[in-house]
């Protein structure tokens, strides 16, 4: 038990917070299946983004048959090999991505760190799971529609993507729009708790600037997010209207098959402005609650506190707000103006500044820190490679004179993969690694992690490394085999069927992984209450994993920031944030 | 994208400053900072109660969702199929509606804080019965074009139109969902209390589509 009993000389002001009325459920249904404790809706959350994440790994080791050894597989035809790499792009970037991160681990950390009992709004909280279920199986029933699901790349540009002749272009685009739509519906309400939570239900002493840097990290993306998703709200439905009734938002004056549309006079240049709006800040969404993580993480695992804690804070808020500025980045082949092209790569190029604020922070949080080399320190490590990697070759990709030949080729492929999916994933393992101890009770075995560790790092590199040269080489994306290419060398082919090698590997070694979180879940090690010896509040619950309501008879007060490890004179190397002053350094062992 | 980015910067400013009066000069590592915190922090950063809050975290997320269609409709605008929209004159009637049932609704308010039980009610059904006015003149207008044979394939101008006028439509059904739970309440007489916060809401949702409804009708005018 780690309850701290409060001195009379309180530090922090005894204010009144009432205490939160928490739901009780009477029955089974209404504990697990509709329950309202956010952890419980977090793990609702994670376990279907994983479920579908898998489908969508096996489409990627699908569309790495097919580029190792084209024509293999008669099933993989080049309508089901577009479908494959739409689906695989929309399911890895939404689906699983963004509900993980803010769904998942929103949800489960943020009550638990800021120290509140659940999330403000329970009800609504429990909706968006629903919706956001609803929106994964409406996805998923379009791979079953006459037609297929849609092919038409997950960015999906119109004209092409509702224009007959590309697959899926009947059920399987409408589909996907709805899904799309629930999608963004069930994340605004989790979206809305997440914020106010983090606003108003924090605990007593629990300043703005004594929060985890995780919580600052999903408290940036979730802003992002509520703002960032309606652009594609907007693009999905005035899609939708195209296709279903005709209008001509998007859709130009086109002949289709030999014959004339009834379209006429829209534009595809407003789509593309209009997902970018969306699909930029979703890069952040997706990687501001891995920088937040991560920054954890290291300073947890290297026992030493996060160096420069207020310029972490800040370079999450200024990339935050930068990401809406840099949209047109991804359009430079569209045919702009070139003083546009020049505006956005200019910004493109200062949100480096906070981002390699933040790289540097972390490398210098390392600094002769008493590193600890467990399974989630690894994958923080694993991640800062990985993110300056994929950080880099967005320097290229950003600059427009650069981007032109590099575009839609390969390297493009490469670049997203490592900056925006290996390094993000990496996280989210580290992430389970490390917090699964609480969710569960039990360690997740340490040999299986060290080795699902380095065969997916390594793996990822053999992947990716290889894949930047096929850009060079000029080897376009989203083809489905290459034929008159003759400036192409044989020798691409080779290196096509080590990258797929490698790609089972990879997709193969995460059995393990599954595999571990089952037979931990019965099998692992006790954790007892805090087995990182951590000082953020999620460890010091009354139980482990936490009842509903989290702190058990009294809310933790908060004393500290999150990160006092190896202060001198302390009696331990790390103070709880639920310790106060007078106890760190008398020699009373409060986090017992 | 102009409106939109107008709407984001001042949103971005806004939090910006907030967020840097909270954080600057506070220096989380430094032992002074251990346990005295100044002016009894009680977690909560706004005196707003949560379900305030969230309203306007959602009319933000509202305004996004707004902006992003009125820049497109911009951006659409200057093509060269576009002709500009004949206005139906029955939009004036339902600005009105819309207009007295949010006075109504600011009356409800008022009462509210002076808790006169009577006129409460009567001012709650009366904004409940504009807003459901205000959404069968939109219909009615729908109606009108149709019958001109104005569809929303017919232009661009035509689409947006019934896309603008669905959309805030649907803004305002969600609103009425809130107000009929609080006017049953309020009929059955339940305490004020348990209603007076609905209410409350509801009156800042009714202003918020209101001005949406108002930029929207003069984009429809003036284009």
């Amino acid at each position: 038990m780690a309850i701290v009993t409060h001195d009379a000389d309180e530090y922090v002001a005894p204010a009144a917070i009432p205490e939160m009325e928490l739901y009780h459920p009477k029955t089974w249904l209404g504990r697990y299946v509709f329950s309202q404790d956010a952890k419980v809706i977090a793990i609702q959350y994670a376990c279907t983004a994983i479920a579908i994440g898998l489908v969508a790994l096996v489409m990627s080791l699908l569309i790495r048959v097919q580029l190792g050894w084209p024509g293999a597989f008669d099933f993989i035809d080049p309508s089901a090999y577009i479908q494959l790499v739409t689906m695989h792009g929309m399911i890895m970037v939404v689906y699983l991505l963004t509900a993980l991160f803010l769904g998942g681990f929103g949800n489960y950390l943020i009550p638990l760190m800021v120290g509140a009992r659940d999330m403000v709004f329970p009800y609504l909280n429990m909706l968006s799971f629903w919706v956001y279920f609803i929106a994964v199986l409406v996805l998923v029933a379009s791979f079953f529609v006459p037609g297929g699901s849609s092919g038409a790349g997950w960015t999906l540009y119109p004209p092409q993507a509702i224009l007959p002749g590309t697959p899926g272009s009947d059920g399987g685009i409408i589909l996907m729009l709805v899904s799309l739509a629930l999608f963004i519906v069930g994340f605004t309400m989790g979206g809305l708790n997440y914020v106010v939570t983090v606003l108003q239900a924090r605990t007593r002493g629990m300043t703005l600037m004594r929060m985890p840097l995780t919580i600052w990290g999903i408290f940036m993306a979730t802003v992002l997010a509520l703002l960032a998703f309606p652009a594609l709200f907007v693009s999905a439905i005035m899609m939708l209207l195209d296709k279903i009734i005709g209008t001509s938002f998007f859709m130009p004056a086109i002949i289709s098959m030999g014959e004339q549309l009834d379209y006429s006079g829209g534009s595809p240049i407003l789509f593309q402005h209009l997902f970018w709006f969306f699909g930029h800040p979703e890069v952040y969404i997706v990687a501001l609650p891995a920088f937040g993580i991560v920054s954890d993480l290291l300073s947890i695992h290297a026992r030493k506190n996060i160096f420069g804690y207020r310029m972490m804070v800040w370079a999450i808020i200024i990339i935050g707000a930068l990401s809406f500025i840099v949209w047109a980045h991804h359009m430079y082949v569209s045919g702009m103006n070139p003083y546009f092209g020049f505006f956005f790569a200019t910004t493109t190029l200062i949100i480096a500044v906070p981002t390699a604020i933040k790289v540097y922070n972390w490398v210098l949080t390392l600094w002769r820190g008493n590193i600890r080399l467990n399974v989630p320190m690894l994958f923080a490590i694993g991640f800062i490679f990985t993110f300056v990697n994929g950080g880099l070759t967005g320097l290229f990709l950003g600059n427009v004179t650069i981007d032109l030949p590099l575009s839609d080729t390969m390297f493009v492929v490469a670049h997203f993969h490592m900056v925006m999916a290996v390094s993000p994933v990496l996280v989210v393992f580290g992430a389970i690694y490390h917090w699964y101890p609480k969710m569960t009770g039990r360690m997740l075995d340490d040999t299986l992690g060290k080795f699902h560790f380095w065969v997916t790092f390594l793996g990822t590199y053999a992947i990716y490394y290889p894949m930047h040269y096929l850009g060079f080489l000029g080897v376009p994306r989203r083809y489905y085999a290459l034929e008159g290419t003759n400036f192409i060398p044989e020798s691409a082919a080779s290196l096509n069927e080590f990258i797929s090698i490698a790609a089972i590997v990879v997709g193969a070694v995460q059995l393990v992984f599954i595999y571990n979180l089952f037979i931990s879940y019965y099998r692992g090690k006790e954790a007892g209450d805090n087995p990182w010896e951590a000082t953020t509040l999620e460890w010091q619950t009354a139980d482990t994993p936490p009842q509903h309501g989290n702190f058990g008879e009294q809310l933790p007060l908060v004393y500290r920031w999150a990160y006092d490890y190896g202060v001198p004179g302390a009696t331990q190397d790390y103070i709880p944030q639920n310790v106060p002053p007078s106890k760190a350094s008398s020699g009373v062992d409060n986090a017992e | 994208m102009t409106t939109t980015l107008i709407f984001m910067a001042v949103l971005m400013i806004v939090v910006a400053w907030w967020l840097l009066r909270q954080t600057a000069g506070t220096e989380p590592w430094q032992e002074s900072a251990m346990g005295a915190i100044t002016g009894g922090h009680g977690g909560r950063s706004f005196i707003q109660v949560d379900r305030k809050l969230g309203l306007f975290v959602f009319l933000a997320v509202a305004t996004s969702l707004f902006s992003l269609f009125i820049s497109a409709y911009m951006m659409r605008m200057e093509l060269g199929d576009w002709r500009p929209l004949k206005d139906p004159s029955l939009l004036w009637w339902n600005t009105g509606a819309l207009v007295l049932s949010s006075v109504a609704m600011q009356w409800a308010r008022n009462n509210n804080k002076h808790e006169q039980l009577s006129r409460l009610r009567y001012a709650v059904l009366l904004a409940g019965v504009f807003a459901v006015a205000f959404m069968f003149g939109q219909w009615q207008a729908w109606k009108q074009l149709n019958a001109l044979g104005l569809f929303a394939y017919t232009n661009p101008a035509y689409a947006f139109f019934y896309l603008m006028t669905g959309l805030h439509a649907l803004h305002l059904m969600g609103g009425l969902v809130v107000w009929c739970l609080a006017a049953v309440k309020l009929l059955r007489g339940v305490e004020l209390s348990k209603v007076n916060l609905s209410i409350e809401l509801c009156a800042v949702y009714w202003h918020f589509l209101l001005l949406i409804w108002i930029i929207l009708f003069g984009l429809l005018l003036s284009t």
